[in-house]
């Protein structure tokens, strides 16, 4: 039988192992500063490979802020508990990486703690990064260690309690993070197990295109379900995907390395930089993440596939005529045919035009967001690029004017049910804060 | 039959409502200075103010514009009496073959209104939607920051003209 | 020595007068034994054409001066140029001039406002009459006051005399006073006394383009005017081979489908109207296409394969001197587009028997002559008025848009007819600026001088333009066609493919061989600078290769090559002003470049240097900042000279940076802004300089085309310094340079 003292004792040893353990989770050594490398010291080859990394990273989205030095950090991340702001990870000695030996960068890869030790937000997703290969990291520290270091202190993050506590996240990645390097799927192709080694890892595609769940970490079982973004919806990009024309690796690959496809759309949004750094990598490594996503979304059911053969055919034969009266929203009918149609239903078929709407996942996608952005905003040229220019409507049309649209949209070039809150989608959409909005201009 | 409110005035305008304000204003009204560049909304040259605000005519029908208060460049001054951001461009020299010009400056003028000191970086950014190919840039961006000068003070006495 | 230029124009104007002196001074003159008199020299600049000064100034009863050009306001200041010569040689305030630009019905012919030829025939010619006309009206003064002429004075459109007697222009103007030949030379103002000239003079058009006057042909509204829209075929050859206008002609507001052969069009009343009939139309319309277009991705292997006619323009040689180290290079240019911001506009009416077409053409006599062929009328039977359009840069679709508005107000007899182009069709339709690829070798001796040149270029001509009606599209598309004359080399020293291919430098041995290219895969014409763009570009980046091989400095390397002062002093200057030191290394990620040229070795001088960063992660080119130095001779207005400058060298980095016509195998691609982007101002620079040296008394130069070629390889040449990579293809888009980086 148990004495008071022993069951005192063993409670007390209970929580000391459980506060060592504790210690021991949210507790981790510094790495030793080291002096900061001279950039010659890196092979080049290795920094080229880095390079393109660190586009299929899209590192500089999040780690540069619009318009300043590229790795600076500063970009304010909005997420349910807060503002996060990226890091300096140009080779500055004082304010960004420059005193990080190798090892150092490593471990924030793949745990996600920075060289004193302290725990990173998984804002910055090492949940993926933690798949990334040792060779890899040696190449994009690589890469990173020979850019040109910039000052730029650390801004605050304004997280309020307990969030702005780093013991939260020591207990965030006992639930969250499963570390470890990617396991290829011997029964897939050396291509397949490229793309899912870098869509897991340094693509990070989940980290927009995946639920998350109250405490802001992925769903696991709802991979690639579909996610949220500043005020952009990331669509689902598995079985569950909203587009009335069946995705394949082909389109995907054209979409991914060219920012559209004629039966798709338009990459906007925070879409736009990925596709844009995209372009620049070896094909190959597009090729191999259309090839994991195509089977992501997987093969459609026939008659989803049937419908999609339909709206091309249909969409082949133009000018379309929009679906006229029925749809009981005069007001919208007419704002289409005023002011859309004569890109977006007409003899211009993409590049040259809008893309005929009843193949956009916009419009048949859950909710109206990323239709009312991109009706507000438009799209803009891109410095010396061929791409599609799309004019803004904020400006000339009221929140009424583009809900009545969007509302006459979705019922007329979708076969979805009908949206709700539109009108309150659309208001928000024009408020949308200056820095979301930057990021639909590369 | 539709009603348009055009330069304080309002106008009567037989226009079909899918027409681009563009072809109302120059077509109906004989109205010159927003101009056909491209009607695809990739180029500027037709920038006129609604309500305050710089939108492409060539994109904007008119069914959008019921009640609404349309400034075109004649609305704004005449050579006799120039607007500042007339005087600023005839005192920059700020144009060669001009076909650009007058949306440049309705999109000036706009941005002016609401931001009386904007920056060369925000001027800039304002004007990423317009093309001139005769390289006038940047005559038009010195001819932005004197009309911020100019609007800034209240007696906008003559200037010298600037010599090189 | 030069000759009279007999034609019959010539001899039908009066220029009989000369030739019968000539004749009767050489009989004289052979009775008496002495050999024969050369004959007179012709007038100069334009006046040889035109020679009677009435032709080109008028001065009414009460005053009123009009001056007359053949030459147009093009977006270059011309107009108010020229009517500042006419002010000074004159004495008339400048404001009370009236000026009349090309019109086959009042003007000379003075051919094509191109060549940056405007200031030199036209404003010479203007220039001169001025000053004849103003010794004419002091002759007739100092007759009637019965005073010597030296004693007299002219100001303000009057000449005074020393007692305080005037007499106006007006009053002293009578009959046929004017109706005399220019002489060769007449007596000019002193630049040390220029009220007018000289002077920045702000530009007279300006004004109304500010405040939403009627400036362009886009504006003309006529009474009666009806809006017509054209349906152009898909590609190259297209035949129309059905059409059911049935649906077209009930639509609001259409008035008639002009369909002949392969030529479609819809005539509305209003302009919305035309546009959505066009949209119908064109649906209705089915084409075959024929049209085989050529691989975009080796077009410079395509090009070099046709055949060509290969000319040497140039050779010298000297065989003493020693080579010691040798490179080659070979530099390609992609077809580029002229991309006028407005597309191509015009207004034609035939009333009576007579066409007239208000038109924004370069040429208002040679579109004329082109129209009447293709009406298969005499040419005096139409009229052509040049109005302003938006900036053409050379040939675009302005003539083709005369055409279609004159074909189709034939249709319409008595009602004016408003031909607009679209977008499309401006970009898909315009004559382009020609693929070209050049080739060139050369050696250094042992003290890193350029003992051997050779220089080969490869182009199609550089002008399609009219003349012949087969020149223009709907000529060509007609039931009964016109075909496209056959193309010609434009002979040096202006050259087409080979302007500024010779190089201005001395090099002992020499060679530069033009290989004119018949065949036209694309459509191609007169876009500004011509060969000039693609060979100063190529010339001055091989420059600085040879430079880089030699260990010397850029600037220093030129100007060792260059015993030409003028172009020396540009040089220096420019130089000079950019803060350029020999040996200078710029800060990391920049380069600083250099580049000279004098466009076609005969006009306006002009040095460029510039500072380019290149984001190395991206390949980024941004130019932060240029300097140019420009020498025109007798400067008429500075500010005018330096607008065109800074003009040039920003439309030149956009052509370098990011400009090429796409096709695929049957049909232009690049049909929009979207498709074909050029320089917007997130890519502007943070400053443009331009110094202009000023040389009174000097002939003018052309200036429009002068800082193109310079600005391409300067820019050229600093992302190589700031790269250490050459490119040597345009466009030097952003994806090539970081592809060089990465190699």
């Amino acid at each position: 039988m148990a004495s008071p003292r022993m069951i005192g004792g063993i409670v007390a040893i209970a929580v000391i192992a459980g506060a060592i353990a504790a210690a021991a989770i949210v507790w981790r050594p510094a790495i030793a500063a080291i002096e900061p490398p001279a950039p010659q010291s890196f092979d080049s080859a290795l920094v080229k490979r880095g390079r393109d990394l660190a586009d299929i990273g899209n590192c500089n989205d999040c780690h540069t802020v619009r318009g300043a030095k590229d790795f600076a950090g500063g970009l304010a991340v909005p997420t349910p508990f807060g503002i996060i702001y990226s890091s300096n990870i140009t080779p500055d000695p004082e304010t960004g990486i420059g005193r990080w030996s190798e090892a150092a960068f490593r471990r924030a890869m793949q745990s996600g703690v920075d060289r004193d030790g302290r725990h990173l937000y998984p804002t910055f997703p090492y949940d993926h990064f933690t798949h990334v290969s040792d060779e890899d990291d040696r190449a994009l520290y690589a890469y990173l260690m020979t850019r040109r270091p910039v000052h730029a202190p650390a801004r605050d993050n304004q997280l309020s309690f307990p969030f702005n506590q780093r013991l939260v996240v020591a207990g965030w990645k006992l639930l969250f993070l499963r570390p470890g390097s990617y396991q290829p799927d011997l029964t897939k192709s050396t291509e397949w197990n490229r793309g899912a080694y870098l869509v897991e890892g340094l693509a990070h595609c989940g980290a927009c295109h995946t639920p998350r769940n109250a405490l802001g970490a992925e769903r696991t079982r709802a991979a690639f379900a579909g996610g949220d973004v500043d005020d952009w919806h990331a669509f689902a990009i598995n079985s569950q995907s909203p587009a009335p024309v069946p995705w394949d690796a082909d389109a995907l690959f054209m979409y991914l390395r060219q920012g559209w496809h004629p039966d798709h759309g338009v990459a906007r949004g925070p879409m736009a930089q990925v596709v844009r750094n995209l372009s620049d990598v070896p094909e190959s490594d597009v090729r191999a993440i259309a090839t994991y996503i195509a089977d992501m979304f997987g093969a459609p059911a026939p008659d989803r596939k049937r419908r999609g053969d339909d709206l091309l055919a249909r969409a082949a034969s133009r000018p379309a005529q929009p679906p006229s009266g029925g749809s009981g929203n005069a007001g919208g009918e007419a704002l289409y045919a005023a002011a859309c149609a004569s890109c977006h239903g007409g003899e211009r078929a993409p590049p040259y035009g809008g893309i005929d709407l009843a193949l956009s996942s916009a419009i048949s996608g859950p909710d109206a967001r990323n239709a009312a952005n991109t009706v507000l905003m438009g799209i803009r040229p891109r410095e010396g690029e061929r791409g599609p220019i799309m004019p803004g409507f904020a400006d000339s049309m009221t929140d009424q004017q583009i809900a009545a649209l969007l509302t006459y949209l979705r019922a007329s070039f979708s076969h979805q049910p009908p949206w709700t809150d539109t009108a309150e989608i659309v208001r928000n959409a024009r408020d949308t804060p200056a820095d979301a909005s930057k990021r639909d201009r590369p | 039959m539709m009603k348009l409110n055009v330069n304080g005035s309002d106008r009567q305008v037989d226009a079909d409502p899918d027409t681009p304000l563009l072809y109302v204003l120059r077509d109906d009204l004989q109205l010159n200075a927003a101009k056909f560049g491209c009607g695809l909304g990739q180029c500027g040259s037709c920038t006129v103010i609604v309500d305050g605000k710089a939108v492409l005519s060539c994109v904007t029908p008119v069914v959008l514009l019921e009640g609404r208060k349309v400034t075109t460049l004649e609305g704004l001054g005449t050579i006799e009496a120039p607007a500042p951001i007339q005087r600023a461009f005839i005192e920059e020299q700020a144009a060669q073959c001009g076909y650009c010009i007058a949306g440049m400056m309705m999109r000036a003028q706009a941005l002016l209104q609401r931001n009386s000191k904007p920056t060369e970086a925000e001027i800039r950014a304002e004007l990423g939607l317009h093309l001139c190919r005769c390289g006038t840039h940047m005559r038009i961006l010195r001819a932005m920051h004197r009309a911020a000068k100019l609007m800034q003070t209240a007696d906008a006495s003559p200037t010298q003209r600037r010599t090189p | 020595m030069s000759t009279v230029v007999l034609n019959r124009r010539s001899v039908l104007a009066g220029s009989g007068a000369l030739i019968v002196s000539f004749s009767l001074r050489n009989a004289i003159a052979q009775d008496q034994g002495a050999p024969a008199a050369t004959p007179p020299p012709p007038p100069p600049g334009s006046l040889k054409g035109a020679p009677y000064l009435d032709s080109w100034i008028r001065i009414d009863a009460d005053g009123a001066v009009t001056v007359f050009t053949g030459k147009a306001e093009i977006g270059q200041g011309f107009r108010t140029a020229c009517q500042q010569i006419a002010a000074e040689e004159l004495d008339v305030p400048f404001a009370s001039l009236k000026l009349v630009t090309a019109d086959t019905a009042r003007t000379a012919n003075e051919g094509y406002t191109s060549g940056s030829n405007s200031m030199k025939d036209s404003g010479t010619a203007v220039q001169h009459a001025a000053a004849q006309v103003r010794t004419l009206l002091i002759a007739e003064a100092a007759r009637r006051l019965e005073l010597p002429a030296e004693s007299l004075n002219t100001g303000n459109g009057a000449v005074m005399a020393p007692d305080g007697r005037r007499l106006d222009y007006g009053e002293l103007v009578a009959g046929e006073m004017l109706h005399v030949q220019a002489q060769a030379k007449s007596a000019l103002k002193d630049p040390a006394a220029y009220r007018v000239m000289g002077q920045s003079v702000p530009r007279v058009d300006i004004p109304a383009k500010v405040t939403g006057g009627a400036a362009y042909v886009q504006d003309m509204r006529l009474p009666g005017m009806l809006h017509a829209r054209v349906v152009r075929p898909p590609g190259y050859g297209a035949e129309l081979t059905a059409c059911d206008t049935s649906a077209v002609e009930k639509m609001p507001g259409v008035v008639k489908i002009v369909r002949d052969g392969n030529f479609l069009a819809v005539v509305a009343a209003k302009e919305f109207q035309a546009v959505k009939a066009m949209q119908v139309l064109a649906s209705a319309a089915k084409w075959k296409e024929t049209a085989k277009l050529p691989k975009q991705d080796n077009l410079p292997e395509m090009l070099t394969s046709l055949p060509s006619r290969d000319e040497i323009i140039f050779q010298q040689s000297n065989p003493s001197a020693a080579a010691a180290r040798t490179i080659e290079a070979t530099y390609t240019r992609p077809y580029q587009a002229h991309g006028s911001i407005g597309p191509s506009c015009a207004v034609a009416q035939l009333a009576g028997d007579t066409m007239t077409v208000w038109s924004h053409t370069q040429g208002v006599y040679p579109d004329r002559q082109g129209i009447a062929e293709m009406l298969r009328v005499p040419p005096a039977r139409v009229r052509v008025i040049h109005v302003e359009g938006s900036g053409c840069y050379g040939h675009n679709g302005a003539d083709d848009a005369a055409a279609d508005a004159a074909l189709i107000a034939r249709a319409l007899p008595g009602v004016p007819v408003r031909v607009q182009w679209t977008r499309e069709q401006e970009h898909a339709w315009e004559p382009f600026g020609p693929a070209m690829v050049t080739r060139m070798k050369a050696s250094l001796d042992g003290n890193g001088a350029i003992v051997d040149w050779s220089f080969d270029v490869w182009s199609n001509t550089h002008s399609t333009r009219p003349g012949g009606a087969g020149s223009m599209l709907a000529a060509q598309h007609m039931e009964q066609p016109f075909a496209l004359p056959a193309p010609r080399p434009i002979p040096q020293p202006e050259g087409g493919g080979d302007r500024n291919a010779i190089p201005i430098y001395k090099f002992p041995n020499a060679k530069v061989v033009h290989h004119f290219i018949p065949a036209m895969p694309l459509r191609v014409s007169a876009m500004r600078g011509l060969g000039a763009y693609h060979n100063v570009f190529s010339m001055e980046s091989f420059m600085d290769e040879l430079a880089v091989l030699a260990g010397a400095d850029p600037v220093e390397f030129r100007l060792r090559h260059l015993d030409d002062k003028r172009g020396r002093d540009a040089i220096e200057k420019a130089a000079r002003e950019f803060g350029w030191l020999n040996g200078q290394k710029a800060p990391p990620d920049r380069g600083y470049g250099f580049a000279f040229a004098r466009y076609k070795n005969l006009a306006a001088y002009c040095a460029i240097a510039s500072e380019v960063e290149v984001n190395r992660q991206t390949g980024r080119p941004r130019l932060v900042r240029a300097v140019a130095a420009v020498d025109s001779g007798q400067v008429v207005n500075p500010d005018g000279l330096i607008n065109q400058i800074e003009g040039a060298i920003l439309q030149s980095m956009s052509w370098t940076l990011y400009e090429s016509v796409g096709f695929d195998d049957k049909r232009i691609t690049s049909i929009d802004w979207q498709t074909y982007p050029i320089l917007r101002f997130d890519a502007v620079p943070e400053r443009v300089d331009v110094h202009v040296i000023n040389r009174p008394g000097q002939p003018f130069l052309g200036s429009g085309e002068t800082g193109q070629g310079p600005a391409a390889a300067s820019i050229a040449n600093a992302i190589a310094d700031a790269t250490g990579k050459r490119l040597r293809d345009l466009p030097l888009t952003r994806k090539r340079i970081k592809d060089a980086i990465d190699a």
